[in-house]
């Protein structure tokens, strides 16, 4: 695994997100509260809407489209839905944004 | 003891009575401060917390013990909670803050909550201790009634009420002979007048169970077992199971012993304290106001409120609950709410249609419901009840009140059908295809008691809301009572306990100028909210500190963020304003050709009248925007979106006003306008009404000596004739009266409520007091808004200057 260097955290808007383009499609990095970041893959289960661009609050993003709620840590719809996401492994040094990616060239 | 221990230590919660009042209370308070407490229950039942409600479905035989467990073992352990099952606690040492059980254990405490119930009242009257003689409370009198019903022979039922007819209903159902023995001329006295209690009698005769009624009983038979039934007149019937039903009692003995205020009940005060604030008390073992409750609903109330104390919020208070009753027999459809009986000084609208078994009687007072009866249909119930607890007047629709909303022409989100009747395939909520069976498996299976709970774990109603009443009705219909439990005061989310109106109140009174401030000056249990208060909050705070107030880009749904509207695919759509829909051969090219360079999959007109580009890609909306150089049409918002107009006196041969260029004035007036939700205007010139004002949230119909301006009309999930405001003469009238009403709406409407169901929530005529007769306070409205939209700026101008930051480019591209 290769550890990328995406940015400041600045970069993430407190309470939402973005993306990154990786050759494994979109992944969505989300900041929450307390400047936790998780990254999921940026499709939700359901109909494949942009998780980068819905609320995130705690350990849950609401996807933009249908409001499914997905729990980051686990990589799971809430209940009453079932999906899983891909989730990626972070990590913050300093300031700096750290996402971890399988077969890449750093 | 050792100071410093004390400080180590949590502080002790101890609860008495493991049912459904104590149960949720500990549920609410480990919503709150899970790690606050060490807790302890004590239950004497051998069971955890069940649904009480659901014991005469068991007794029937249509569900099993089982799956009315509301809160299994597992649920106590997780918690960390010690629950002691099979435990009585028999007295409170409030010296040393401890319980004793029977058994001869102690536990101490540092908080207290009693929560014991109630038991079933018994006849002072001999034999009433013969085996055979049972009460109908628990699931251990379920569980005996089952095991005696299977010997077959006749039961009597002393005392025609709720629970009277629900036991006869039962043990019929188990093959039982039943007959119901009721002091008064009709059963359900308490909950019926007479023509109604005829109806009620008549239904449960067809299904074999029978009355004997105007009876007192006497003495119970029998020498080691019952065998019948004796009544003051001496007459007799026989009976091999005899059941009493004849009310309940409020549990007091252990309150009363420990110098605790009884009366009828434990006396508690608005925070649900007896009088040792270190003891608290919910559920039928109250007494709050004179007042003792034996339905859910009320007892859920109060224990959210012991719970925000015992959590240490100390915000709520609980000021006593209007209750309604239904019948859960299956297949008897009965309501009754408030004071059902009239008499003088009431007005009474009723209607009977003996040949369908359809009663229904509403009581007014003043012209506002008092109470009510249904029977035979209770699909109105709850918008009756609505009706009761607002204290609405009804004078408009007061004589087709009976017939429910239907007939008053309705944008508001009741259910329509009687949901009771429908199969259990059929689908209730159409927005994510919930059919009604899976709603009722899930209310009772899950234990479900609220509409909230029901979208969480149903998705029905969660959407559009527009099948609101019906999933109401089958909350009630399955639960027996209407389970929405504080009606006057709902909260706004999930997130915290205030209503729309007390977050609004604050924001203004504490000058809250931001999502997160609000968030943390008013306790949010959860710091970064949540898709239903982020953009309520920041919708509030926006209005109320137009130059302020922070607008957080974060608390808005995508759409105002990216300001285009996102679709289905992830692609987003760009409709630039376009004033009264008036455009230019120049204009048209320049769209066509920026179409044109960036591929634009579709190019269509919108419902508005404007130019829609559809299938763009967040990336290029930037570089869209800048060719373009247009401002934002906001059709993405909750905002103002088009003015719609005809083609006026200016080339029509009809036309009487000039509509277009008013439009496009009105248009240019209001543009960047954000709202409760979105706002559409339409501008015709003349009656013939071409641009359909009369289904627009503010409409503007030309006549030959000016202007008439309609409100409150809407074209979209419920149609809705908009209603005529005023006429006035001149474009700045317009202008004025638009303003003014609009700001009305934008300071008093709920986030997401549209004008139409708002000006039927608050009344025209209270609008044109305000708007209309009252021009100091129509100018301020109209200044106060002209002020907010001096403080918005262009969004897709701000964006092409680099001023505003859509993040429309991804945050790193990772080659392979
Ligand atoms: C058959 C039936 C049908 C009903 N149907 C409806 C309905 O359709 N709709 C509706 O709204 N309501 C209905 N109710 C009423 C509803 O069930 C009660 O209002 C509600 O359960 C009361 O809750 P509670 O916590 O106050 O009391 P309970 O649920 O009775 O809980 C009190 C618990 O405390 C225990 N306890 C008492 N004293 C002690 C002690 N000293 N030590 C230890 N434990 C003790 C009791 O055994 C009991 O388990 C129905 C009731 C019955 C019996
Ligand atoms: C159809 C379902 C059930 C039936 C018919 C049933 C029947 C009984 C009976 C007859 C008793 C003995 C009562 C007595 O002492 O007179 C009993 C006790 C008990 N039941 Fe049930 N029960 C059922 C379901 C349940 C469930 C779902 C639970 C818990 C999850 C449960 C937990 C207990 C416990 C803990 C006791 C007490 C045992 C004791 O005294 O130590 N039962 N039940
Ligand atoms: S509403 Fe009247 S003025 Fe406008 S286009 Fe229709 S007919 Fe002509």
């Amino acid at each position: 695994m290769e550890w990328l260097a995406l940015g400041s955290i600045e970069e993430i808007p407190a309470l939402g997100g973005r993306y990154v383009d990786t050759p494994q499609g979109q992944i969505a990095i989300l900041r929450n509260e307390n400047d936790k970041i998780f990254a999921v893959s940026n499709r939700c289960p359901h109909r494949g809407g942009p998780l980068s661009e819905g609320f995130i609050s705690g350990k849950i993003v609401f996807c933009p489209l249908h409001n499914w709620q997905i729990d980051l840590e686990k990589g799971e719809a809430m209940a009453p839905d079932h999906g899983c996401v891909k989730t990626f492994p972070v990590k913050i040094e300093g300031r700096q944004v750290w996402l971890g990616l399988e077969g890449v060239t750093p | 003891m050792n100071p410093v221990a004390v400080q180590h230590r949590k502080a002790r919660l101890v609860v008495v009575g493991n049912g459904m009042a104590g149960i949720r209370a500990v549920e609410e308070l480990l919503k709150m401060a899970p790690e606050l407490y060490e807790i302890t229950i004590f239950g004497d039942e051998p069971h955890p917390n069940y649904n009480r409600i659901l014991l005469t479905p068991v007794l029937a035989g249509e569900m099993a013990l089982e799956e009315t467990i509301l809160n299994p073992l597992g649920w106590y352990a997780e918690h960390g909670i010690t629950l002691h099952t099979g435990s009585r606690v028999t007295a409170i040492d409030r010296v040393k803050r401890q319980v004793l059980t029977e058994d001869g254990c102690s536990a101490p405490y540092d908080r207290l909550l009693l929560a014991i119930g109630a038991a079933a009242a018994i006849a002072p009257i001999p034999g009433n201790h013969l085996p055979g003689v049972f009460s109908y409370r628990d699931m251990s009198d379920v569980e005996e009634l089952t095991r005696s019903s299977e010997l077959g022979g006749e039961a009597v039922v002393i005392g025609g009420g709720l629970l009277g007819l629900e036991v006869a209903h039962g043990l019929r159902a188990r093959g039982m002979g039943v007959t119901v023995v009721h002091r008064r001329a009709w059963p359900l006295d308490k909950q019926l007048d007479a023509r109604g209690g005829a109806l009620l009698q008549k239904a449960m005769e067809d299904r074999g169970v029978r009355f004997l009624l105007d009876k007192e009983s006497a003495e119970i038979l029998g020498d080691t077992h019952v065998t019948g039934l004796r009544f003051t007149d001496d007459s007799e019937i026989s009976a091999d199971v005899l059941v009493m039903t004849i009310g309940i009692k409020p549990r007091i003995a252990i309150a009363q012993a420990a110098g605790l205020q009884c009366e009828t009940g434990i006396l508690v005060n608005d925070t649900l304290q007896t009088y040792d604030p270190r003891i608290y008390a919910v559920g039928e073992c109250v007494q709050h106001r004179g007042q003792t409750y034996g339905l859910v609903a009320p007892l859920f109330e109060q224990a959210k409120v012991a719970a925000n104390h015992l959590a240490e919020y100390g915000r709520m208070r609980y000021q006593g609950s209007v209750t309604s009753t239904k019948l859960k027999v299956t297949g008897i459809e009965l309501f009754s709410a408030g004071d059902f009986m009239g008499g003088e000084g009431f007005e009474e609208v009723t209607l009977l249609d003996g040949n369908q078994g359809i009663y229904k009687k509403v009581i007014l007072q003043d012209n506002k419901v008092v109470g009510g009866l249904l029977y035979g249909d209770t699909s109105i119930g709850p918008w009756l009840f609505q009706l009761m607890r607002d204290g609405t007047d009804v004078s408009a629709f007061r004589d087709n009140i009976v017939f429910g909303e239907t007939h008053l022409g309705n944008s508001g989100h009741a259910g329509e059908n009687q949901a009771s009747r429908l199969a259990d395939g059929a689908e209730i909520c159409g927005c994510n295809g919930v059919a009604k069976g899976s709603i009722v498996r899930a209310i009772r299976e899950q234990g479900l008691f609220t509409l909230e709970e029901v979208r969480k774990c149903t998705k029905a109603s969660a959407s559009c809301g527009s099948c609101t009443g019906l999933v109401e009705q089958l909350l009630a219909s399955t639960l027996g009572g209407f389970y929405d439990s504080s009606p006057k005061k709902k909260a706004l989310c999930g997130c915290t306990d205030f209503t729309h109106q007390e977050i609004r109140d604050a924001i203004i009174q504490q000058k809250l100028l931001s999502v997160r401030q609000t968030f943390a000056r008013l306790g949010w249990r959860h710091p970064g909210g949540c898709a239903t208060c982020r953009p309520a909050v920041n919708y509030y705070v926006r209005t109320a500190w137009p130059a302020e107030g922070l607008d957080d880009a974060q608390s808005r749904f995508i759409n105002e963020r990216a300001h285009a509207n996102i679709q289905k695919d992830g692609t987003y759509s760009v409709i630039p304003r376009i004033y009264g829909g008036v455009t230019s051969p120049a204009e048209l090219k320049r769209i066509a050709e920026v179409a044109e360079r960036h591929n634009v999959p579709m190019v269509k007109f919108t419902g508005g009248q404007r130019l829609d580009l559809l299938g763009v890609k967040k990336e290029d909306l930037p570089q869209i925007w800048a060719e373009l150089g247009m401002p934002s049409g906001h059709a993405y918002g909750k905002a103002l979106r088009t003015v719609k107009s005809c083609v006026g006196t200016e080339f029509c041969r009809f036309g009487v006003q000039d509509s277009t260029h008013l439009a496009i004035e009105l248009e240019k007036g209001l543009e960047r306008m954000w709202a409760p939700h979105k706002v559409k205007l339409a501008v015709s010139g003349c009656p013939r009404n071409c641009s359909e004002s009369t289904i627009k949230d503010f409409g503007i119909i030309g006549v030959d000596s000016g202007w008439e301006l309609y409100v409150g009309g809407n074209g979209g999930m419920k149609v809705r004739a908009a209603e005529l405001l005023c006429k006035v003469k001149t474009h700045d009238e317009v202008l004025e009266m638009a303003k003014a009403f609009l700001q009305m709406y934008r300071e008093d409407a709920q986030y997401l409520e549209r004008t139409a169901p708002w000006v039927e929530r608050v009344g025209l005529d209270h609008i044109k007091a305000i708007v209309v007769m009252d021009v100091a306070s129509r100018q301020q409205l109209a200044a106060r808004l002209d002020f907010a939209l001096s403080q918005e700026k262009d969004p897709w101008a701000e964006a092409v200057s680099g001023c505003l930051n859509i993040h429309a480019a991804p945050l790193r591209r990772i080659p392979a």
